[in-house]
C-alpha cells in the first residue's frame, strides 16, 4: 500500500506535560510552515503574550488563534487586525488555528463570534507586543519611547528614520515573557489584555480593506488538505453500523459474516457497533455485509404527516420568556390577554418549520490515534478544543494528554456529525490499538446528523380602531435546540457516548426572535417539548447555522407582513413605524433604497390564473448587535409551483468592517444557504427511521434556482466594535421569500419548505 | 483482486484491486490523489468528479475496471505556476467557502467551456445540474465561469 507524501512523524512524548508532539508535516498545516515547530516550552496560558504572538528572527509574525475558519475568511481578518496593531504588512502575518497544542481554547467556531469575541485578545496582544517592542527599542537606541514610532515591522526614531530596529532584531526567535490580564475564562468569553491600548479605528490601514483568503489557491489547485485526506502510519479505516429502526441496539453480531474480507474486524462495545479494515473500500463492504441481530423496539417516531399535530399536543417541559441559558422568565400573558381583549381587531396565525439537516458536503470524517496514555485527534469539528476534551472523557484520559488538530472539513454550520465522528474514531482506535479513520456514508451525514429542531409558532396581534398595535404575543413550541449541545466536551451529547452508557444530558432551551419592534404589551416566550427518542436518536436536535433564527423569524417576520396588510400599510413603512432605534431603521431604509422600494400594500389586486408572477418581500432582524434586512424578489410559476428568488438585496450593519470582501461573500453565502432551507429542505422520516438519506430524499439548492443577483449593502460603523456576521443574514431570508410569494400570488404560505407541491396545493385550495 | 491499469494526468499506474471497487478509492487510497473527494457515493453531488477523455464522470460510482480512458484530475488541469483559466477565475472571484465541492464545479466548468466557450446563463445553469454546494457559493461560481469564458476567449482572439 502506498502512502501520500503527507506523513506524520511521531517524535517524543513531551516530558512532564505528557502531551504528544507531532512534528514534521502535519496534515492541514502545509501552508503554515513553521507552526508545527512552535516549541511547547510552556503550558499555553491565556495570560501570556507569547500564547498569541511569535515574531521570528526575520520579523515574520505568527498569530495563534483559538478559534478557526470554516470558509468565511475569519483567519485573514485576524491577520488584518494583528497587522494593523503591530504596524506590519499583512503578508508578514501568518495565522495558526485549531490545534489544541498551539492555541488556547477560544471556543472554536461558535455563535458568529470569530471576530466579535475571538478578535479581542488577538488585538490586545498585538497592541501590547507593539508597546513592548517600543520599550526594547528605546533601551537599545537610548531614546525615550515618546520619540519612537512603528512602521513596516520596525521601530523608528520619529525625527531620524535612518535610526530604526526591525522587530526581528528586537525580539526575533525569543519570547516576550510578558503577562496579560486574563479574565479567567475559556471559550468565546476569553479575554486578555496588556497595558497598551489598541489603536483608535481612525488609525486603521489594513482593517477595512478587502483581503484575499490565502487557502483558496491551494483549494482550487487541488493541493489543500482536508480532514478526509489525513493519513497516518498504521491507520485502519472504520465504519459505524447503525440500526434500521432508531433506538434499536445490536443483540448478536456474526463476526464470521465478514471473514471473507481481508483484515476486517468488528468493534462492539456496549451498544456501539463498528467495523475496521485495512482498506477503506473493505471497511465499507464489511459494514454492509456484517450480519447483526437488532433488538425489537417500538417505532419511536410519529407519522411524518402528524409531526405538527404531535408538537401542538406534546406536554411542555420548559417555558420561558427569557434566554435559553438564563433562569426562567415568566411571560406576562395576562397583560397581552387584557390588551387583546380590548382591541378593536385581533389577527392570529400559526407557522410550521420542519426538522432540517446540516447536510454537509460529505459525511463527517475524523482520525484518532489512541496510545494508551494519550491520544491525537484530527477532526473537522468546528470546536477542536472541546472535541479533544470530549474524547479525553470518553477514553478516560487526562484532558492535557489529548491533542486535537482541526483540519478543514466538508463544511461546518453548527453541531454537525463531525462531533460524532470524532468520538467514533476514538472509541474504535482504543478498541483496535491502531489509528482509525472514520468517515460515514452519505446517510450518516443526512439521516444521522443532529437536526435543527422542528417547531410550531403561534402569533397574535391586536389593533385599536386607528390601526395602531395595542398588543402582540409570540410563542414558539419546539424540540429543544440543546438536546445535543454544540459544545462537544460531553460524551453524553454524542452517539458513541450514548451507545456506551453515558447518561442522557438533554438540555431544554429555545429563544425568542431578535427584533426590536416597540409594540405595547409585547409578550414573547417559548416552550420546549421532550425529544422523540431520548438515546442515540437520528432526530436529536442541535445548533444549525443561526440556531432557531430561520424558524422564529419565518414566523415573526411573516406575521409582521400580515399585520401590515391588516392595516393596509406598506411593509417597510409599517416596520419603520415601530422600529425606534436608528441602527435598525437605517438598515431597513438602506435595503429599501437600494432595491428601489415603492411603498404600497403587499399582494396582487386579484389572484392571477396562471403563468409567471413576480413579487417582492422584506424582512428585518437583529442577532445580538448585528442588524440585517433582506429584500427578496421572487418569481412564482403558477402552473408548476416553482418559486425562484431571482434577486436579493441584503443590507447589514455589522459594526466595524474588517474585510469588506469576505463580509460580502459571507452574507452572500448565508442568503443562498437559507434560500436552500426555505425552498427545499425538510427531513423526512417514518415511524421507524429517518428516510432522508441522500440528496434525492433531502434535496438542497442547485444552480437552477440560485439567485441571479445578490446586491449587498454594507453599513460600516467604525465607531462601533466588530459584530458577528457569520450567521445573522440567514434568518430574514425565509420570511422575505414568503412575503414575496404573498406579494406575487396572494398566497400566505405558513409552512416551510416552499416546494412546488406546496405552492400548487395552496393554489388549488384558493381556487 | 486483479491488476488494473489507470492513466491519470498523463501517467500510467498498475494497481492490484477489486475490479468493482469505485474509481474514487483507487485514486485516493492507491494513488494518493486526494482532490476527488467522497461526498455521497451516489453520483448526486459531484465532489468526486474527474474527467475521462474530457468528459466529467463521477468517480464514486464508476468501477475502477471501467475507467479505461484518459483520466484528468483537478491536479492535472493546471499547476500553481500555470493554473487553468477556470482555476484562475475561481481564485480571482474568491469563490469557495469550505471548498470541498469545488473539484466538481471546476471540472464541469472546464468541460462546459470546452464545448461551449461562450455559454449563456441558462447553459451554465443547465450544465451544472446535479452539482451541490452547501456553503452557498453559487453566485460566485456563476461569476467565475463567466470570467473564465472571457479570459479563454481573449486568449483565443
Amino acid at each position: 500500500m502506498r502512502w501520500l507524501e503527507t506523513r506524520v512523524q511521531r517524535r517524543s512524548v513531551l516530558k512532564g506535560a505528557g502531551a504528544l508532539v507531532v512534528s514534521g508535516s502535519i496534515p492541514g498545516f502545509v501552508s503554515q510552515a513553521g507552526a508545527a515547530d512552535q516549541p511547547l516550552w510552556r503550558q499555553l496560558s491565556p495570560g501570556q503574550l507569547d500564547t498569541y504572538l511569535k515574531i521570528s528572527e526575520e520579523g515574520a509574525v505568527t498569530a495563534f488563534f483559538g478559534k478557526m475558519d470554516m470558509g468565511q475568511g475569519v483567519d485573514i481578518s485576524i491577520a488584518q487586525i494583528v497587522a494593523d496593531e503591530l504596524d506590519v504588512p499583512l503578508d508578514r502575518v501568518e495565522v495558526v488555528m485549531g490545534d489544541t497544542a498551539l492555541t488556547v481554547n477560544q471556543g472554536g467556531a461558535s455563535g458568529s463570534s470569530g471576530l466579535e469575541e475571538g478578535g479581542i485578545p488577538l488585538r490586545n496582544a498585538a497592541a501590547e507586543a507593539r508597546r513592548v517592542l517600543m520599550d526594547l527599542a528605546a533601551e537599545k537606541l537610548e531614546v525615550s519611547v515618546a520619540q519612537l514610532a512603528t512602521e513596516n515591522g520596525a521601530v523608528i526614531v520619529g525625527r531620524d528614520p535612518t535610526r530604526q530596529l526591525g522587530y526581528g532584531e528586537l525580539i526575533g526567535g525569543r519570547h516576550f515573557d510578558v503577562r496579560l490580564e486574563w479574565n479567567g475564562r475559556y471559550g468565546n468569553g476569553l479575554r486578555a489584555e496588556g497595558i497598551a491600548n489598541p489603536k483608535h479605528p481612525s488609525e486603521y490601514q489594513v482593517v477595512g480593506q478587502p483581503a484575499l483568503r490565502r487557502d483558496l489557491p491551494g483549494i482550487v489547485m487541488g493541493t489543500h488538505q482536508y480532514v478526509v485526506d489525513v493519513k497516518v502510519p498504521d491507520m485502519v479505516h472504520g465504519r459505524v453500523v447503525r440500526p434500521s429502526v432508531a433506538g434499536s441496539v445490536p443483540t448478536a453480531v456474526n463476526e464470521n459474516s465478514i471473514r471473507s474480507i481481508l483484515g476486517a474486524s468488528v468493534v462492539h462495545e456496549g451498544d456501539f457497533l463498528g467495523v475496521v479494515a485495512e482498506r477503506e473500500w473493505d471497511a465499507i463492504r464489511a459494514a454492509r455485509q456484517l450480519e447483526v441481530t437488532w433488538s425489537e423496539v417500538e417505532p419511536p417516531f410519529p407519522e411524518m404527516d402528524e409531526l405538527y399535530t404531535y408538537i401542538r399536543r406534546a406536554p411542555v417541559v420548559r417555558e420561558s420568556a427569557g434566554g435559553g441559558r438564563s433562569p426562567d422568565v415568566v411571560p406576562d400573558k395576562a397583560s397581552v390577554e387584557a390588551a387583546l381583549a380590548e382591541a378593536d381587531r385581533v389577527i392570529e396565525a400559526e407557522y410550521e418549520f420542519p426538522f432540517q439537516s446540516h447536510g454537509c458536503m460529505a459525511p463527517a470524517c475524523a482520525v484518532c490515534d489512541y496510545r494508551g496514555d494519550s491520544a491525537t485527534l484530527w477532526t473537522g469539528s468546528q470546536k477542536p478544543h472541546y472535541a479533544a476534551e470530549g474524547v479525553a472523557k470518553l477514553l478516560d484520559l487526562p484532558v492535557e494528554n489529548v491533542r486535537g488538530i482541526w483540519v478543514l472539513g466538508p463544511g461546518s454550520y453548527g453541531r454537525s456529525d463531525a462531533g460524532d465522528a470524532a468520538m467514533d474514531a476514538a472509541l474504535m482506535s482504543r478498541a483496535v490499538g491502531r489509528p482509525v479513520r472514520v468517515q460515514g456514508m452519505r446517510d450518516e451525514g443526512t439521516a444521522w446528523d443532529p437536526k435543527a429542531p422542528a417547531s410550531v409558532h403561534y402569533v397574535r396581534a391586536g389593533f385599536d380602531s386607528e390601526g395602531n398595535v395595542v398588543g402582540y404575543e409570540f410563542r414558539m413550541k419546539a424540540f429543544s435546540v440543546g438536546d445535543t449541545e454544540s459544545n462537544e466536551s460531553n460524551p453524553s451529547h454524542t452517539l458513541a457516548g450514548m451507545l456506551t452508557g453515558w447518561p442522557n444530558a438533554s438540555v431544554h432551551r429555545l429563544s425568542n426572535p431578535g427584533d426590536r419592534y416597540e409594540f405595547p404589551n409585547k409578550v414573547r416566550y417559548w416552550q420546549t417539548i421532550a425529544p422523540l427518542l431520548g438515546k442515540a436518536s437520528p432526530l436529536r436536535t442541535a445548533h444549525l447555522r443561526d440556531p432557531l433564527g430561520p424558524q422564529n423569524h419565518f414566523a415573526s417576520e411573516s406575521f409582521i407582513d400580515e399585520m401590515a396588510i391588516a392595516v393596509a400599510a406598506d411593509p417597510v413603512e409599517f416596520r419603520l413605524q415601530y422600529l425606534k432605534e436608528a441602527r435598525d431603521a437605517d438598515v431597513l431604509r438602506a435595503a429599501a433604497e437600494r432595491y428601489g422600494w415603492e411603498p404600497r400594500v403587499s399582494g396582487p389586486t386579484a389572484i392571477p390564473a396562471g403563468g409567471v408572477v413576480t413579487g417582492r418581500g422584506v424582512a428585518y432582524t437583529r442577532r445580538g448587535d448585528s442588524v440585517v434586512a433582506v429584500i427578496a424578489e421572487v418569481e412564482v410559476n403558477l402552473d408548476t409551483g416553482r418559486v425562484w428568488p431571482r434577486k436579493f438585496v441584503v443590507a447589514a450593519d455589522q459594526g466595524l468592517v474588517v474585510n469588506p470582501l469576505w463580509l460580502e461573500r459571507t452574507l452572500e453565502g448565508n442568503i443562498i444557504h437559507a434560500t436552500s432551507r426555505a425552498l427545499h429542505e425538510e427531513v423526512r422520516f417514518s415511524p421507524e427511521h429517518v428516510t432522508s438519506v441522500d440528496w434525492v430524499s433531502y434535496p438542497i439548492l442547485e444552480m437552477d434556482l440560485a439567485p441571479e443577483e445578490i446586491d449587498v449593502v454594507i453599513i460600516n460603523r467604525p465607531e462601533l466594535p466588530v459584530y458577528g456576521a457569520g450567521e445573522p443574514s440567514t434568518r430574514p431570508v425565509t420570511p422575505a421569500i414568503a412575503n414575496a410569494i404573498f406579494d406575487a400570488t396572494g398566497l400566505r404560505i405558513r409552512r416551510v419548505p416552499f416546494t412546488p407541491e406546496r405552492i400548487r396545493s395552496a393554489l388549488e385550495t384558493v381556487s | 483482486m486483479a491488476l488494473v491499469n489507470l492513466s491519470v494526468d498523463g501517467r500510467t499506474h498498475s494497481i492490484d484491486v477489486e475490479p468493482d471497487m469505485p474509481l474514487l478509492y483507487a485514486l485516493r487510497d492507491e494513488l494518493g490523489l486526494n482532490n476527488p473527494r467522497f461526498g455521497c457515493g451516489l453520483a448526486q453531488c459531484g465532489a468526486c468528479t474527474v474527467l475521462m477523455d474530457g468528459q466529467p464522470i463521477r468517480a464514486c460510482v464508476v468501477p475502477v475496471a471501467a475507467a479505461t480512458g484518459e483520466l484528468q484530475t483537478l491536479n492535472g488541469i493546471g499547476t500553481a505556476d500555470k493554473p487553468h483559466p477556470v482555476q484562475q477565475a475561481f481564485i480571482d472571484e474568491q469563490v469557495p467557502f469550505c471548498g470541498y465541492c469545488v473539484n466538481g464545479w471546476i471540472m464541469y466548468s472546464v468541460a462546459l467551456l470546452e464545448r461551449d466557450p461562450a455559454p449563456t446563463d441558462e447553459a451554465i445553469r443547465q450544465g451544472f445540474a446535479g452539482l451541490k454546494c452547501r456553503c452557498g457559493a453559487h453566485s460566485a461560481i456563476l461569476r467565475a465561469v463567466k470570467r473564465a469564458a472571457e479570459q479563454i476567449q481573449a486568449r483565443g482572439a
